[in-house]
């Protein structure tokens, strides 16, 4: 594993997106992460504003046919190499709003997910696993 | 050969920038702390900086050579004055006339780096940032101009550099004294504004202008840019105790006074909101200044 990969691995800067449909449970319990119980800065992850600055594009929410757009143009703007997380029943398969008349498709139709944490909403722990899977996943692979 | 490895090397742009990042993670480990969380470990700042080389660099339209120059331009300046200061503080007699003035000016070019790129990045939110950060260095550039000329009157109007150390060596050092004292207090609160923490980071508001004017930096720039900020976050504690608190520079009291600074900047940014731009302004050009100037007239006065 290069060096670039190893320090990627350490230090993933997030940008969080909620896209369209969605009750907000999961940005909730994403905040979560960031507060002392949990404090994934030991990591060295941490929420950034601009996607220009961001190693990982996090997504929630349901897919509606506006933010569809958006978020395919985010993640073209993400510079490479970055990851995608899909967390929450909604972004992995729409959830509740499947039968809905303005969500199109799940968000893996779009653009290619990395890591799927499902849940409704995913408890913070299993964040943390899924990140973990993540770095094996980034680490075993290249 | 010397003077470049002195540039690259011993006091300039390695050494400031391990200090710099070491500074950074106090920073980060500290802020965490008061938060109740645990932190980062201590190398977090040098692997931000090899991932952020090893990433994509992202040019938008607008003005290349700018955007490309304006980071570089900004570490570049910052280097040098790491190695004015640092030649200064090992032998104080070697100072050139008027290297005060120098350094007050390479000082101001990381505001003008950030300008430079935010503007050329034709990005909105970054022009936001632009204008709070112009309008930023508007407000404390004249207080800490104020506050060193205090310096300047009481080392018997004198504007190299090494002399005001060794008017301090001599004579006890500037917060001895009353002016000096005041003159201090403003310098402070100017270095905060110029490091961009939190009271005034106006400019790169990460809640409203998402970052302001780094928000299109990506990859190797956004490298330089952090670089810039740790770096200076390194000289501007040791500008001010050369200024005004040089009574003794042996190494271990250099350090103990840089971490004491350095631990009033963290308080500072941990236990204050940020200000609107006009706040900011109605700060330093209403109370500061008049601090600034009482601590002039009370040098003028001998005090």
């Amino acid at each position: 594993m290069s060096l670039k990969l190893k320090a990627l691995t350490k230090s993933l800067w997030v940008f969080h997106l909620c896209i369209g449909g969605s009750c907000n449970n999961c940005d909730i319990e994403i905040l979560d992460l960031l507060t002392p119980r949990y404090d994934v800065e030991r990591f060295g992850i941490m929420l950034v504003g601009s996607i220009r600055h961001a190693d990982v594009l996090l997504i929630t929410g349901s897919l509606t046919y506006k933010s569809a757009v958006r978020a395919k143009r985010l993640y073209e703007q993400m510079p490479k190499p970055g990851v995608v997380v899909a967390v929450g029943s909604c972004a992995l398969g729409r959830g509740i709003f499947k039968d809905g008349y303005n969500t199109p498709c799940p968000l893996d139709e779009l653009i290619p997910v990395d890591l799927y944490i499902p849940g409704c909403p995913p408890k913070p722990e299993a964040m943390i696993a899924g990140i973990v899977k993540l770095v094996e996943k980034v680490k075993g692979k290249r | 050969m010397g003077l470049l490895l002195n540039f690259l090397i011993f006091p300039g742009f390695l050494f400031s920038a391990i200090i710099g990042l070491f500074a950074s993670w106090i920073d980060r480990k500290v802020t965490a702390r008061i938060q109740w969380r645990i932190g980062p470990p201590w190398y977090q700042n040098f692997i931000d900086l090899i991932k952020l080389l090893g990433k994509e660099t992202i040019i938008p339209r607008g003005n290349k050579f700018t955007f490309l120059f304006a980071p570089l331009g900004g570490v570049i300046s910052i280097t040098l004055v790491a190695t004015i200061l640092g030649k200064l503080l090992i032998n104080p007699t070697q100072s050139v006339l008027g290297d005060l003035i120098v350094v007050l000016y390479l000082l101001i070019i990381p505001a003008l780096a950030m300008i430079l790129g935010g503007s050329s990045s034709g990005n909105p939110l970054a022009s936001v940032g632009v204008s709070r950060e112009m309008k930023l260095v508007l407000a404390y550039e004249f207080p800490f101009i104020l506050s060193v000329l205090t310096m300047v009157i009481k080392a018997g109007n004198t504007i190299r550099l090494g002399q005001i150390i060794t008017y301090q060596m001599d004579y006890g050092s500037g917060v001895g004294s009353l002016s000096g004292m005041l003159a201090f207090v403003v310098a402070v609160l100017c270095m905060q504004a110029k490091l961009g923490l939190v009271p005034f980071d106006i400019s790169e508001a990460e809640q409203e202008i998402i970052s302001g004017v780094f928000i299109e930096y990506s990859g190797f720039l956004l490298a330089m840019f952090k670089l810039m900020k740790s770096m200076l976050l390194y000289i501007m504690p040791l500008f001010l105790i050369s200024l005004y608190w040089a009574e003794n520079i042996g190494i271990y009291s250099l350090i103990g006074k840089y971490v004491f600074l350095l631990v009033i900047i963290i308080l500072i940014k941990n236990t204050s909101p940020r200000l609107r731009v006009d706040q900011a302004l109605r700060f330093f050009w209403g109370p500061v200044t008049l601090l600034a100037s009482l601590a002039v007239i009370l040098a003028m006065l001998g005090r």
